[in-house]
């Protein structure tokens, strides 16, 4: 498996004299594309970060690193300029990039740009007799389909938390990359407002398991409850688009149609009536429980454990005795 | 001012949504077809916009099969003064390069000082279809927007990405997306609904772009070549329910040893 598997990495916003990292997912996508052939990484960023992302991108298995220098207040174009360079100069089977906001959009550029086959949103790669080909979960997990290059490279995004494999560190082979810029015109990013305080708990993308609250939990204040049975068993905190629309968090815990879909060993909701939005972001999780006071709610048509009765009763219980088995 | 919305019909899903397994398609028989809601959203933004500053021109555009025009009709409805759709049968199972070629023609014909897009489709893509139009039209895009505000030279607003929130602009001309969290999609009124009959709906087919495709180097021809292939389609079996059992004091123990079971907790 020789055949190059062109990566992009880039360099996560950061505040005002903070070093940047790498964005979520460049150990998923370099793990993607270790299955499929040789991970190649273009790392793309402010240039003083450059030294140290690339030494990142070895550690998660890129064989090989190209970095390119952008101004990263200038969004999409440049980044879409990097990566058709790099495209040209590896001549990769297949380029793959996270299904970020900044991933998605680099993606679409050069698509159109190189004419080449987009895959958005899928879920693995794998490679057969004819190529690499992309994974995805349609409809809401209802339908797996897959889809190849007629004409290549295949440009795929990957979902973020939809790959468990890792690639082996490598020592770092590094060059800078020649980027010719189009000049394109580009929004401006103008400042930036890092989160609040990054929370301990996994993050809902890529959680094992995952405690998800609704509009039963009545309000801001109660939704401590879900946080609690998460903080009780491990798992991320999850939330339905009413549970967000009335304010009780943030929406990036959405879980759904609109939200994030998620695929966890474990998904606990509680006070979720499981419209078919909502299910179509977490069905497919291996085991489903759920806690609502209304028997005919629809979570229970697929959960492997329902129970019918009141969550403020039943949670606080259900945490101590999570708390008294730890012993 | 020119604000052009690209509203997308979707099958409703609030319904059971049908892939033809023969084609990867959407079997656009088997549910109904709704206009997806972000970009009802999307609209609504605008023509709030439009209420407030005078002076603005709502078209809402789309590329879909003939069948779907009513929805067009609601954007109407809604507050669009002109709806453009873009219907070609030979348009069926455009890839996501084609679409975007055919979309940014019309926009071009169109001429428009704002184009605002959802962040993304609820029948499968991922939100790659404005910066494709950006790229195709050289516009500069701000993309997934939570927060927009839209001046005579400018467009700005905030978005959600890796760690923390960003804020962007972006000169007009431009294109932006726009997220869930811009407001609800207002109910036409009945007044609105008998307003839309008169309203202008041009449909146009791939011919009546011809020109602009070939402004943007894409010509006709290129419809015919998909650049990616569909393999396989299988449907999952439906998930089956499991025990449900109601609390009697008892359920906080029986949760807590099914998940001891399962290796759970
Ligand atoms: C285009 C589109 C996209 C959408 N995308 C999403 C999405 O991504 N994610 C999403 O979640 N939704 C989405 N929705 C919305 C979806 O249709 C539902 O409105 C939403 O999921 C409902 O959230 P909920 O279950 O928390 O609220 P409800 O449906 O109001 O359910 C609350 C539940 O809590 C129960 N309850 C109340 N009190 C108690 C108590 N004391 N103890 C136990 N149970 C109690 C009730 O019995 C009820 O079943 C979308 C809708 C559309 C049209
Ligand atoms: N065929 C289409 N017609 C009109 N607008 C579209 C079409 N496809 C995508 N869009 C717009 O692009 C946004 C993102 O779509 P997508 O990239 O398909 O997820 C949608 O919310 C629409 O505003």
């Amino acid at each position: 498996m020789t055949q190059p598997i062109l990566t992009l990495l880039l360099a996560a916003p950061a505040a005002e004299g903070a070093e940047p990292r790498l964005a979520d997912g460049a150990a998923e996508v370099l793990g993607a594309a270790a299955l499929v052939g040789a991970p190649v990484a273009l790392v793309v960023g402010p240039e003083s970060a450059l030294p140290a992302l690339a030494e990142t991108a070895a550690s998660l298995g890129a064989t090989e690193v190209l970095t390119a220098s952008v101004d990263t207040a200038q969004l999409g174009a440049p980044v879409a300029d990097a990566l058709a360079a790099a495209i040209a100069e590896v001549a990769p089977e297949a380029v793959l990039m996270p299904h970020s906001i900044e991933g998605a959009d680099a993606a679409g550029r050069v698509a159109v740009r190189l004419r080449a086959p987009l895959s958005v949103d899928a879920v693995a790669v794998e490679r057969d007799e004819e190529g690499v080909l992309a994974k995805h979960s349609v409809y809401g997990g209802a339908y797996d389909v897959s889809s190849a290059a007629s004409a290549g490279p295949l440009i795929a995004t990957l979902r973020l938390g939809s790959v468990d494999h890792r690639a082996e560190a490598v020592a770092p082979a590094v060059r800078a990359l020649e980027v010719a810029s189009t000049g394109r015109p580009a929004a401006v990013a103008e400042s930036f407002e890092p989160a609040a305080q990054a929370s301990e708990r996994p993050d809902l993308r890529s959680a094992k398991k995952i405690v998800s609250g609704g509009r039963g939990l009545g309000s801001k204040e109660q939704f401590a409850l879900v946080e609690q049975l998460a903080d009780a068993l491990g798992a991320a905190v999850g939330a339905s688009r009413a549970a967000v629309d009335a304010g009780y968090v943030d929406q990036s815990l959405q879980v759904g149609q609109t939200g994030t879909s998620v695929a966890p060993e474990l998904y606990l909701a509680v006070g979720i009536s499981g419209a078919i939005q909502h299910r179509a972001g977490m069905q497919t999780a291996k085991t489903i429980i759920a806690i609502d006071k209304d028997a005919n709610a629809p979570i229970f048509e697929i959960a492997d454990l329902g129970v019918v009765g009141d969550l403020f009763t039943i949670v606080p219980q259900l945490v101590a005795a999570l708390e008294a088995r730890k012993g | 001012m020119k604000i052009v919305v690209l509203v997308k019909p979707v099958p409703d899903t609030f319904g059971d949504r049908v892939l033809s397994l023969e084609t990867g398609l959407a079997d656009r028989a088997a549910s109904e077809t709704v206009l997806d809601e972000i970009t009802e959203r999307a609209l609504e933004t605008v023509i709030r916009h439009a209420e407030a500053s005078g002076d603005v021109e709502v078209v809402a555009m789309t590329m879909a099969p003939a069948e779907s025009q009513s929805t067009l009709r609601k954007a109407l409805a809604m507050g669009a003064a002109a709806a453009v759709h873009i219907a070609d049968e030979r348009l069926a199972g455009a890839d996501l390069v084609r679409t975007a070629q055919v979309l940014a023609a019309a926009l071009r014909r169109a001429g428009a000082d704002l184009v605002v897009t959802g962040n993304g489709s609820t029948d499968g893509s991922g939100g790659v279809m404005p910066s494709m139009l950006a790229e195709l039209l050289e516009l500069p895009a701000a993309t997934r927007l939570e927060t927009i505000e839209i001046t005579a030279d400018a467009v700005r607003g905030t978005r959600e990405t890796d760690g923390g929130t960003q804020a962007v602009t972006a000169p007009l001309p431009a294109i932006v997306s726009i997220t869930e969290r811009m407001p609800d999609p207002r109910f036409p009124a009945l007044k609105g609904i008998m307003g839309a009959k008169k309203k202008p709906l041009e449909v146009l087919s791939l011919d009546d772009l011809a020109g602009e495709l070939e402004g943007i180097g894409a010509p006709l021809e290129e419809t015919e070549e998909p650049r990616s292939i569909m393999l396989a389609a299988a449907q999952r079996p439906p998930r089956e329910a499991g025990e449900i059992i109601t609390d009697d004091g008892t359920a906080a123990e029986r949760i807590a040893a099914f998940l001891a079971d399962r290796r759970l907790a």
